[in-house]
């Protein structure tokens, strides 16, 4: 059994409005949770039509469990939907709506009932059988689109920004009850968000998209800490990004000169860049520091501009010599705020600071 | 000056609710008068009730009101339901023409369509009866199923019948299962509009009746030439009374669809 369960081979989608998917490939493996992360207008969502057979591609192919589905309507592929806003039958109750997958493949009466208690007991809605959608909450009715999904044991669940319309609270506890339901059944998802911290939680990897196509595939961490490309650095977490040229490589960090200041950054792995070569440096704002006298290995200055404090974190925008404005970001107590106007020495630990591009797993 | 203003709306709209409610209520009274004129109460009697109902060519004429609707609901129901879900999916050039084009025949006089069907039907030789009637009035009752069913699929949820074929439903079980239940309270309203339509066409059913098939309004028409009997005020309460049961019927059946659908709440 090969361990990649779903193939996107060069699929580009058109829908007369220039090119929504530009030629993408994607593997995901089984059992893993993906995350396809991105603006909306991406092609996020199409992206999945296509997996679940409801888009048809206008050229390349969909592969499933090693079989070429492309042309297979949705009725036929063994992958099953959570829809955007659930898209439950309005008509029919919850029990009903759970079973409608089995009495689609006319399974026997009692295996539907025995079904039905499990799939409830699985998404912790025993009693709420004889519900009808619209006496609802918006967690319970998410749960009964999880559980209608799943009650056919699909090889590969989709999931369509599924919290989308959750408040942050229940949003929040989802996530953990999803991540946990995916990891006790084994199903591999594909999950769709626009929302970052969403896909750090909960994916095993995340495709991060961008304007019909892939800018980096990767687990959260690398994603994080290495973005191959500016948009993920600035799509995900909060990134100071510094134009800057390598003057030395060494064997774990590279000196980089900006302007006419020397900083430090860690060695891209692929060892790709050279002495002399541009490139683009990301400090996270909470990997960036900055003290009244100077701290690592190199120095650089700037004038502070304004402190904002957000309850548990004080956020600074400091001014460099270069005229760019950087945000440093972490604990801090408001009392503990730089005056305004003042000089500070900004440093980070190099290993912390990424050359972006220069990491593993670009697109 | 503020009485004033909260005054008027109440006699305004006493004055339009006995303008239109008087004359219905002047035929029902007549018909419980015991006098073969209608200008005086002469007291109460059901005596034109018991004539009506012995009256056998009346029976015949309302059996073949009753045929002749059943056949036209029945047929426009379906023909209405299915071009308007079809259509709902279809992408085709010139799309726009061909809805304008299924729902003209509403605003074309119906004395035009009685004139055309009778000339078509001569041209091919179908004998003037029943058949006729009903290919009429099937005709002239597709179009209101259709516009009701295509107002509540403009408002339906695509997702709904996706998610149906998601779990493996094939398009004729997505249609039975998901499709059709969701928009048959307007398919049921389209088809009481029809009802009502069929019911109580009397210019249609003029030209293409021929003289075996009479319908009730036909027969009371004929009636009328010799003056409004009893008997017909009779016949007309009778009519309203059925009409009304029929809206009650329709009213409370979205009412209690949309206290179930709302019940609860949405958070």
């Amino acid at each position: 059994m090969s361990d990649i369960l779903l193939s996107l081979r060069g699929v580009s989608k058109n829908f007369g409005e220039g090119d929504v998917l530009r030629g993408i490939d994607l593997d995901v493996r089984r059992g893993e949770f993906l995350t396809l992360l991105g603006p909306s207008g991406c092609g996020k969502t199409t992206t999945l039509r296509i997996i679940a057979g409801l888009t048809g591609p206008d050229t390349g192919n969909v592969i499933l469990e090693e079989r070429d589905v492309t042309a297979l309507p949705p009725e036929k592929r063994n992958v099953n939907t959570v829809f955007q806003n659930y898209a439950l039958f309005p008509h029919m109750n919850v029990a009903n709506n759970i079973a409608y997958g089995l009495r689609v493949r006319r399974a026997p009466k009692q295996t539907i009932r025995t079904k039905i208690e499990e799939m409830l007991a699985l998404v912790q809605l025993e009693g709420f059988a004889k519900r009808m959608p619209a006496q609802l909450s918006g967690g319970q009715r998410q749960r009964v689109a999880i559980a209608r999904a799943l009650v056919c044991n699909p090889a590969l669940l989709l999931l369509d920004e599924p919290l989308g319309a959750l408040d942050l609270q229940l949003r929040r506890q989802m996530q953990l009850e999803l991540k946990r339901l995916q990891e006790k059944l084994g199903i591999t998802f594909v999950y769709i968000t626009h929302d970052q911290e969403e896909a750090l939680n909960m994916s095993d990897r995340i495709a991060v998209m961008n304007d019909g196509g892939f800018e980096q595939i990767g687990a959260p961490d690398v994603i994080y800490e290495q973005p191959a490309t500016r948009f993920v650095a600035q799509f995900i977490g909060q990134a100071n990004l510094m134009e800057a040229r390598v003057t030395q490589i060494h064997e774990n960090s590279l000196t980089l000169l900006h302007g006419d200041q020397t900083v430090l950054a860690s060695a891209p792995s692929d060892g790709a860049l050279k002495a002399g070569d541009s490139c683009l440096l990301c400090v996270r704002t909470e990997r960036l520091h900055y003290a009244e006298m100077p701290h690592a290995p190199f120095t650089l200055t700037g004038m502070v501009m304004e402190n904002r404090y957000t309850g548990g974190a004080l956020i600074t925008r400091i001014r460099l010599p270069s005229g760019e404005e950087w945000t440093a970001g972490g604990h801090g107590r408001a009392d503990e705020a730089p005056a305004v106007g003042s000089t500070v020495h900004l440093w980070w630990d190099p290993a912390q600071a990424a050359v972006v591009g220069g990491g593993r797993g670009g697109a | 000056m503020r009485k004033r203003r909260v005054a008027f709306p109440p006699i305004y709209l006493a004055i339009v609710l006995v303008l239109m409610y008087l004359p219905i209520l002047m035929v029902v009274l007549y018909s419980f008068n015991d006098s073969r004129t209608s200008a005086t109460w002469a007291g109460f009697t059901t005596q034109w009730y018991e004539k009506l109902f012995r009256n056998q060519s009346m029976g015949q004429a309302l059996l073949n009101s009753m045929q002749l609707a059943g056949w036209s609901v029945a047929a426009s129901a379906i023909i209405g339901t299915l071009g308007a879900v079809g259509m709902s999916k279809a992408r085709f050039r010139g799309k726009g023409a061909v809805e304008t084009a299924t729902t003209l025949p509403i605003m074309i006089p119906e004395i035009i369509l009685g004139i055309a069907y009778l000339a078509i039907f001569t041209a091919i030789g179908l004998p003037l009866g029943m058949p006729a009637l009903v290919i009429a009035h099937t005709t002239f009752c597709v179009p209101y199923v259709y516009i009701i069913v295509k107002g509540r699929l403009v408002g339906a949820d695509p997702a709904l019948e996706e998610a149906a074929r998601d779990l493996g439903a094939s398009s004729l079980r997505v249609f039975f299962t998901v499709t059709l239940p969701l928009i048959l309270p307007a398919v049921l309203s389209g088809m009481l509009l029809s009802l009502a339509m069929s019911l109580d066409d009397l210019v249609i059913s003029f030209f293409v009746s021929g003289p075996t098939s009479t319908t009730l309004p036909l027969k009371i028409y004929s009636g009328l030439k010799t003056g409004v009997t009893p008997e017909i005020n009779a016949l007309c309460t009778l009519m309203l009374g059925t009409v009304f049961l029929l809206v009650a019927f329709s009213q409370l059946m979205s009412a209690k669809r949309v206290k179930s659908e709302f019940k609860g709440g949405t958070p």
